[in-house]
């Protein structure tokens, strides 16, 4: 029997449990998607509700019966009980956003995305304080061949939702991952490599889906001035995903 | 007068690679100033000129490490501070100084001292009074323990005011949305 719970539902519902609360779901949905339904946020980059999950990033891992599964490809099941706000699992979290801001080069006071960037606001949520780690501090050139659209690849977190939107939406395919391991790196499907050389264009749906400040549309990067941005005015856990507000 | 003083906490501040911005933030936060002044007194700092750290409760630390000089300093204050704070983001990540990492130290003293357009008999300098650049500019934290930090580019003097009455009244320094922030 549910109890106190906050979201209405009617009694023959199933539920499972999410950090003492009582979450409805249906048949076939994710712990993420049953959580987001019911206003819940569960952290996560690599996921998007518009997109098949892809369950790289790892930062929705949660506990379900006990045992680690990412809360984005993991099915729920009637009466799971399920931990995501803890301080073990947000300890991991906050460990996996500090290997991302190391592995790149992120610096936020020059990006065009700060303040609507999804990676930077779970780090305030999860009071990422520093970058911990040593910096790999790579070598990535820009791609700003493309008149409308700029690429820097310095900020690319390997989410590969342009790659989904752009093959799955789109019908094109102008992103890709391409390496393994620590060597994975976003590659443009054109011969010389720049996105130029590509059919892409700002009416694509992969043109809105980064996360963070990789496709940045030129010209408008400033336009809405810093201090006045989505996640200056609510914490990301305020909206459980974020739409992704164009910069 | 014939009341024993309470002895006042010390606080140390130096600026490495940085742009003096964190100081500023520091300055912003007015009037509190004097409220700052009741509790504790000035070590080394540019708002002091003294010039060497001396035994301190909290240093902050603003800028990252871009020459020798800078791991000088940071190494005294980790030496003298019993807390050592890293305030804003070149000392927690490098900053926009670390946007050079990724060249080789010899190709940027080229283009700046011998290569740029309208350079004459450009040199390296060379005076052993200067200290030597490191080949790519690092946080504070790889070099030295760091105790807590200020993110923000800069950090609002909320911010900074923030931490250093968390530190003074003992209890854990804690910004939470709107005062942790990365630009
Ligand atoms: S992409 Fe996000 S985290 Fe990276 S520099 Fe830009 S705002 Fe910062
Ligand atoms: S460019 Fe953006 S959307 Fe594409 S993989 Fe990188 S972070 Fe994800």
């Amino acid at each position: 029997m549910s109890q106190n719970n906050k979201t209405p539902h009617n009694k023959n519902q199933a539920t499972f449990i999410l950090d003492g609360k009582t979450i409805p779901f249906t048949e076939g949905q994710t712990i993420i998607q049953a959580a987001m339904a019911s206003g819940e946020y569960i952290p996560h980059l690599c996921f998007n509700p518009e997109f098949k999950p892809h369950g790289s990033c790892k930062i929705c891992t949660v506990t379900a019966n006990g045992r680690q599964a990412a809360s984005c490809t993991q099915q729920t099941q009637a009466d799971m009980v399920v931990e995501s706000n803890t301080k073990p699992i947000n300890d991991e979290r906050r460990a996996l956003l500090q290997m991302l801001f190391v592995e790149g080069n992120h610096f936020c006071p020059s990006c065009e995305k700060s303040g609507d960037c999804q990676l930077q606001a779970t780090a305030y949520e999860l009071n990422m304080m520093s970058p911990h780690f040593d910096h790999f501090s790579p070598d990535r050139p820009l791609d700003s061949s493309h008149a409308e659209y700029l690429l820097d690849y310095n900020r690319c977190i390997l989410c590969s939702l342009c790659a989904r939107a752009s093959s799955d939406v789109d019908g094109k395919n102008v992103f890709s991952l391409a390496g393994r391991g620590i060597k994975t790196h976003l590659i443009v499907n054109a011969k010389s490599g720049k996105l130029a050389d590509t059919d892409f264009t700002g009416d694509d749906k992969a043109a809105h889906v980064c996360p963070v400040g990789v496709i940045i549309k030129k010209r408008v990067g400033f336009a809405v001035p810093i201090g006045k941005r989505s996640f200056d005015e609510h914490p990301i856990s305020a909206t459980p995903h974020p739409k992704v507000r164009d910069v | 007068m014939n009341m024993p003083t309470k002895s006042k906490l010390r606080i140390a501040t130096a600026t490495l690679a940085g742009c003096f911005g964190c100081h500023m933030s520091l300055l912003d936060i007015d009037e509190r100033l004097f409220e700052l002044i009741e509790l504790a007194e000035f070590d080394r700092s540019p708002l002091t000129d003294i010039k060497t750290c001396g035994p301190c409760d909290i240093g902050l630390i603003e800028g990252g490490l871009c020459n020798a000089e800078n791991v000088h300093v940071l190494r005294e204050f980790r030496a003298n501070c019993k807390i050592l704070v890293a305030v804003g983001a070149c000392a927690i990540n490098g900053g926009l100084p670390a946007q050079r990492n990724h060249l080789s130290l010899s190709m940027i003293l080229e283009e700046v001292y011998h290569a740029q357009h309208g350079l004459v008999d450009g040199f390296i300098p060379n005076d052993p009074e200067l200290p030597l650049p490191l080949d790519q500019v690092h946080p504070i934290h790889e070099v030295v323990k760091v105790d807590y930090f200020i993110p923000g580019c800069p950090p609002s003097g909320d911010a900074i005011w923030k931490v250093l009455t968390d530190l003074i009244a003992g209890r854990e320094p804690e910004l939470g949305h709107g005062l942790i922030r990365y630009d």
